[in-house]
């Protein structure tokens, strides 16, 4: 019935003449909205401005997408889809996009199309461009000559008359952003030379266009705008909204007030700037036209027009979705489109004018309509989920963590075994049922399944594998399970459950994990995961404040009573027998000593003991303001942006040189004597590495030089810190083969503890070196006064110190979001982006708080192993559960939310950033692992 | 003894229920606008206040801790200072905890001020009651095993109700729900008022249940 109607009406299969001649995108990154239509564009973007009110310009706003990240946002203008989230991680290395967009079809209808600017383009469409120069968009702190590179050409290009489509893709601002932030003073001159690059390109557009007969398009978009702290990828107002504008003589010059600019979505570029240019909209496109851009065509034209984009999208539903007929987008569509029929049927009988164009309007609104509830649908239908896979990841990540679980009574015993039977299993019938069955549901699925599925397309001996690996794993747990249900006395012997019954610690620590796991299926508390954890560390304080009161008042008190021999006070033998055992030993080794000094002594360890819990607590509050993160209070001013700003420079330099001389005389007190010499030497090179990149002052020289990259000052501290690391691991090696001497492991894992402390203090931005210190302060006042005196056992000593690098994550200033990665400790001493140090570098400098905290917790444990030789295996086994924990109930809460409103914008760089943590707590497991070995092997020596 | 000591004990909590649900429902007959989400702190003071006179009066009735021997007027007049100077140092503690939490240090000090005097109206003022300005008393009361008569139980399961509550209410604060109760400190405070009232409820539950177990040292 469609063909009928439309057969006799037009010859719809052929694609409409272009309305445009040439047009130029100048893409600006990082341009948020109100650099153009706010109070900065009125004052550093004449021209534009000029345009916007009063020229002939149709201006939006454009609504990106999260992840507002670079790549997937240059997809989304140029296929109209909404790309994935793992494009995150395609950013760093782009392969060639081989999904239908726009710069295909112009290619394909033979446009010669030339681009400038970031090289990810080059990347994505690497064949595309008659002509082209690429610039790298990873080195941030350069923001004059990527925009120099690419205005360099325009001249030329624009006497030139042998190309159609000028992609122009500036980078300068996004970098100032990243460097400095949306507040800047760099930021207005950089607005300024986009506005006379634009001037330049719309006079020259005009002066060409009284030849032809076409008017030319010039359109101003930019891919993401920028938070308040000037990066970017999440999902706040600031980062989704960016202006669009379409400048063309073809538009009518606007006369009456400005009005807002109206919100469209970024992916209505592609299929508007398709129409625009007479090509066929891209296959995946979910855009709609923006209809002020074809107005001025006549009615016919319009309806023809939105007819094209609602058959794409109705299509697109129908290869998306099985029910598409019932969707009611479609049921609108084909309302439309029949009204649409009669329309034509009207015009060609010549009707009446003014029936014809108000029934016109209605058929216009009538497809408006349709096409809104399509893309919406689409939107929403987009986001398909390869469930295969994502089960096969769910069942192996469960069993993992359920054998963890199950292991826990025989591993945190004595003996600290933790043994995976394999090889009973492994030969059992339901191990081989399993694998057959895994392997026929396998075949049944992808056989069957129509969509792409990861899984199915790997190779059938990794499938095999992965099947296998599941059965296996099955069977262990099996085997274990029916082990302790003949067992059930096993877990008596476990010395912690049997001797004492759970103390308060005991309960908020096993609370805190299953609450902040639970906590992760709510999208705010996803958001403010920081404040969970803030929460946490906090209560832990007091708890801990609490079991030092007990400690040192109830001893003291059964210590009276015992020696006066008045009425016992607690008919608890145990707890009697505990404190004798505790008071008698240290009076004995005092009565050889002076009594006074030895009280006097004992009472100041007592005091200490008292004021640790508050002195922490005071240090996390202290930097807890100094980075406001998450989301509903980031934009809280906060102490990190008063340092950062110019006119506290000098504050600034003072911190920064305070916080390296803190770590300084808190670091080297474990070291030796040469890595002492190179930690100061290193800690200075830090210090001059920031001056030399304009973040500090050094005192005796005010005037401000001229701003290097640092490269030199960075590699003489990486010498420091990779000599460092190695005068450790020798150490290492030298306990490990050689002597297995205790002392020499604990000077080493010190060693290499403070190289990488080294590392984080020239990673980390200079606002942020007092939570490096806070950090060291903390562990020593924990270790000295609390762990050691109280004697933890090796299970909450570990998640105490997995709480407090969690806390210590987000006091560094990072949340759930990609914006506050910062990846410009990717580039520290590196001349332009090589890939695999500058992910390194990111990666360390954004974990480092987690990360240092398990060092450290490896160095405790070590210096333990005197008192408690399964410390370190205890401690491997409880850093490896505790972080599995939360993964896997995230894993299986994203699993179940993923039709979630925010799945894209809260929970999916949450799971990225689960990812990487895991990734880490298995490489620290492994060192754990592998500084364990040494023990065992003596003892069977 | 024991069942009748319980019943006094129930029936104080009860009159301190009672008061507790009054203030929400009294106040709006005299004040106009009153409610407690939308005017929060004149709820707070009313509270604070209303749960001061009642535990006070109770205390003089019931004398949970009765003494030997007779004390002069002047010991009295001191142990009274001491106790105000005790529950000033408690308010100032909580506060003090509650910004270390993380509530604003300079903003909305009034706000946090009055949710830490209606934590210490729950839980110190309820101590110094009982106790009196002792603290080796209170830390045999909160350390284990070191209850020596029902009043020493009630006392440990309200404070550590109240307290809780107050933890838990905390809990609500990031969700972006936008309702009126989300704001500081409203539903810390409320949740330290029903872990209160949930405390004042069941200790003489739990009491009455585990009657056969507890067995108190005398002195």
């Amino acid at each position: 019935m469609f063909t009928f109607i439309l057969g006799v009406t037009s010859n719809w299969t052929k694609i409409p003449s272009p309305l445009f001649k040439k047009a130029v995108i100048v893409l600006i990154d990082a341009l948020r909205d109100d650099f153009v239509f706010g109070s900065q564009g009125k004052q550093f973007m004449p021209y534009t401005t000029q345009l916007v009110e009063k020229g002939t310009c149709h201006s939006f706003i454009a609504e990106a997408k999260p992840p507002t990240v670079t790549m997937p946002r240059i997809k989304a203008l140029m296929t109209g889809s909404i790309p994935g989230f793992i494009d995150v991680i395609m950013n760093l290395n782009s392969p060639a996009l081989l999904e239908d967009n726009l710069i295909w079809q112009a290619k394909t209808a033979g446009k010669r199309i030339i681009f400038y600017g970031d090289d990810t383009w080059v990347k994505l469409f690497p064949k595309h461009f008659v002509e082209y120069d690429g610039t790298t968009s990873f080195f941030v702190s350069d923001y004059t000559e990527v925009d120099d590179n690419v205005t360099r050409h325009l001249d030329s290009v624009l006497k030139r008359e042998d190309w159609d489509l000028l992609i122009l893709h500036y980078l300068g601002l996004d970098h100032i952003g990243h460097l400095t932030g949306p507040n800047s003073p760099l930021v207005g001159p950089k607005l300024y030379e986009m506005d006379n690059i634009l001037k330049k390109i719309h006079t020259s557009l005009l002066s060409k266009e009284e030849e032809s007969s076409l008017p030319n398009l010039l359109i101003v978009c930019g891919d993401h705008g920028m938070s308040e702290t000037g990066s970017h990828g999440g999902s706040s107002e600031e980062e989704v909204q960016t202006p669009l504008l379409f400048i063309s003589s073809a538009f009518e010059k606007r006369n009456g007030p400005l009005k807002q600019p109206e919100l469209v979505q970024q992916t209505d570029l592609a299929a508007t700037l398709a129409i625009g240019l007479g090509l066929p909209i891209s296959r995946n496109s979910v855009g709609n036209i923006i209809l002020s851009i074809i107005e001025g065509k006549t009615m016919r034209e319009q309806l023809r027009f939105l007819h094209l984009n609602g058959f794409q999208l109705s299509r697109l539903l129908q290869e998306n979705m099985p029910t598409y007929e019932k969707d009611p987008g479609f049921e609108h569509f084909k309302i439309a489109e029949k009204s649409h029929g009669n329309w034509i049927k009207l015009y060609l009988e010549g009707n009446n004018s003014e029936v014809l164009l108000n029934l016109g309007k209605k058929v216009l609104k009538q497809y408006l309509e349709a096409l809104k509830i399509l893309s919406s649908s689409l939107s929403k239908q987009v986001a398909q989920y390869d469930m295969y896979s994502m089960t096969v990841g769910t069942v192996i990540v469960l069993e993992v963590l359920l054998l963890l679980l199950l292991s826990m009574p025989k591993a945190l015993s004595s003996r600290a075994e933790f043994e995976v039977p394999l090889s009973p299993p492994l030969f059992s019938l339901l191990f081989y049922l399993m694998c057959l069955m895994l392997c026929a549901v396998h075949v049944i699925v992808c056989t069957s399944a129509e969509s792409l599925c990861y899984f199915c397309s790997i190779s059938w001996l990794m499938a095999v594998g992965v099947m296998m690996l599941i059965s296996a794993l099955m069977c262990v747990i099996l085997s274990a399970f029916g082990k302790m249900l003949e067992n059930p006395k096993l877990p008596a012997k476990n010395p912690a459950v049997s001797n004492s019954s759970w103390s308060e610690l005991d309960v908020l620590m096993l609370a805190g994990t299953v609450g902040h796991a639970v906590s992760l299926g709510a999208s705010s508390f996803v958001e403010e995961e920081h404040q969970t954890w803030y929460f946490l560390i906090n209560t832990l304080c007091l708890a801990l404040c609490q079991e030092i009161c007990r400690h040192y008042f109830l001893v003291k008190e059964c210590d009276l009573q015992l020696s006066t021999a008045v009425k016992q006070n607690f008919d608890d033998i145990e707890e009697t027998a505990q404190c004798r055992n505790v008071d008698i030993p240290s009076c004995d080794s005092k009565l050889g000593k002076v009594t006074s000094s030895g009280e006097f002594l004992k009472g100041s360890e007592k005091w200490m003991g008292l004021a640790s819990p508050w002195i922490i607590l005071i240090c996390c509050r202290l930097l807890r303001s100094l980075n406001q993160t998450g989301v509903q209070w980031a934009h809280r001013p906060d102490f990190g942006h008063w340092l950062t700003s110019s006119e506290h420079k000098a504050v600034l330099s003072l911190l920064v040189a305070i916080s390296l001389v803190m770590i300084f005389i808190l670091v080297q007190r474990r070291c030796s004597l040469v890595s002492k010499i190179a930690m100061a030497l290193g800690l200075l090179g830090v210090y001059s590495y920031r001056a030399a990149i304009g973040n500090v002052v050094f005192p005796w020289q005010q005037d401000s030089k001229d701003i290097s990259k640092g490269i030199i000052e960075a590699r003489f501290v990486y010498v420091f810190v990779l000599g460092i690391i190695f005068t450790g691991t020798k150490d290492l090696l030298k306990s490990q083969v050689i002597s297995a001497d205790c002392k020499t492991k604990s000077i080493g894992l010190w060693e290499v503890y403070s190289g990488l402390v080294l590392l984080a203090a020239l990673l980390f931005r200079p606002h942020n070196l007092p939570v490096l210190v806070f950090c060291l302060l903390i562990q020593m006042i924990m270790t000295r006064c609390i762990w050691k005196p109280l004697q933890f056992d090796a299970a909450q000593i570990t998640i105490m110190h997995y709480w407090f690098g969690q806390a210590f994550f987000y006091f560094q200033g990072n949340s759930n979001s990609i914006a506050s990665v910062d990846i410009s400790a990717g580039f520290v001493g590196l001349d332009n982006y090589v890939e695999i140090p500058a992910i390194f570098l990111t990666g360390f400098a954004t974990y480092a708080g987690p990360l240092l905290w398990a060092i450290h917790l490896l160095c405790y444990l070590s210096s333990e192993v005197s008192r408690n030789s399964a410390a370190m295996g205890h401690g491997c086994f409880c850093y490896a559960l505790i972080c599995s924990v939360p993964v896997t109930v995230y894993i299986i809460l994203v699993t179940g939310l993923r039709y979630h409103l925010f799945i894209w914008s809260v929970f999916s760089p949450k799971l990225l950033y689960e990812g990487v943590r895991v990734f880490i707590s298995a490489a620290v497991c492994m060192f754990f692992t592998a500084m364990d070995q040494n023990p065992s092997q003596k003892i069977h020596d | 003894m024991k069942d009748t000591e319980i019943k006094r004990l129930l029936s104080a909590h009860i009159v301190s229920v009672l008061s507790i649900i009054l203030t929400t429902i009294v106040p709006p007959l005299f004040l106009e606008n009153f409610s407690v989400l939308g005017t929060h702190l004149i709820w707070l003071c009313i509270c604070s206040i209303c749960v001061t006179t009642v535990n006070i009066i109770l205390y003089i009735i019931l004398k949970p801790n009765p003494s030997s021997k007779r004390i002069s007027f002047a010991h009295k007049v001191t142990k009274f200072l001491k106790c105000c100077v005790f529950f000033f140092i408690s308010c100032i503690l909580f506060h003090g905890i509650i910004v270390l939490y993380g509530a604003p240090l300079i903003e909305s000090v009034l706000e946090t001020f009055l949710f830490a005097v209606l934590l210490s109206t729950f839980t110190t003022l309820h101590c110094l009651c009982m106790l009196g300005p002792n603290i080796q008393a209170w830390i045999r009361v909160f350390s284990k095993n070191g209850a020596m008569s029902i009043w020493d139980n009630s006392l440990q399961i309200t404070t550590m109700c109240s307290i809780v509550g107050a933890w838990l209410g905390a809990f609500p604060i990031p969700l972006d729900w936008d309702r009126p109760w989300q704001i500081w400190p409203i539903s810390c405070s409320l949740g330290a008022t029903f872990g209160y009232v949930a405390g004042l409820i069941i200790a003489p539950l739990w009491i009455y249940w585990n009657r056969k177990q507890l067995t108190y040292k005398s002195r």
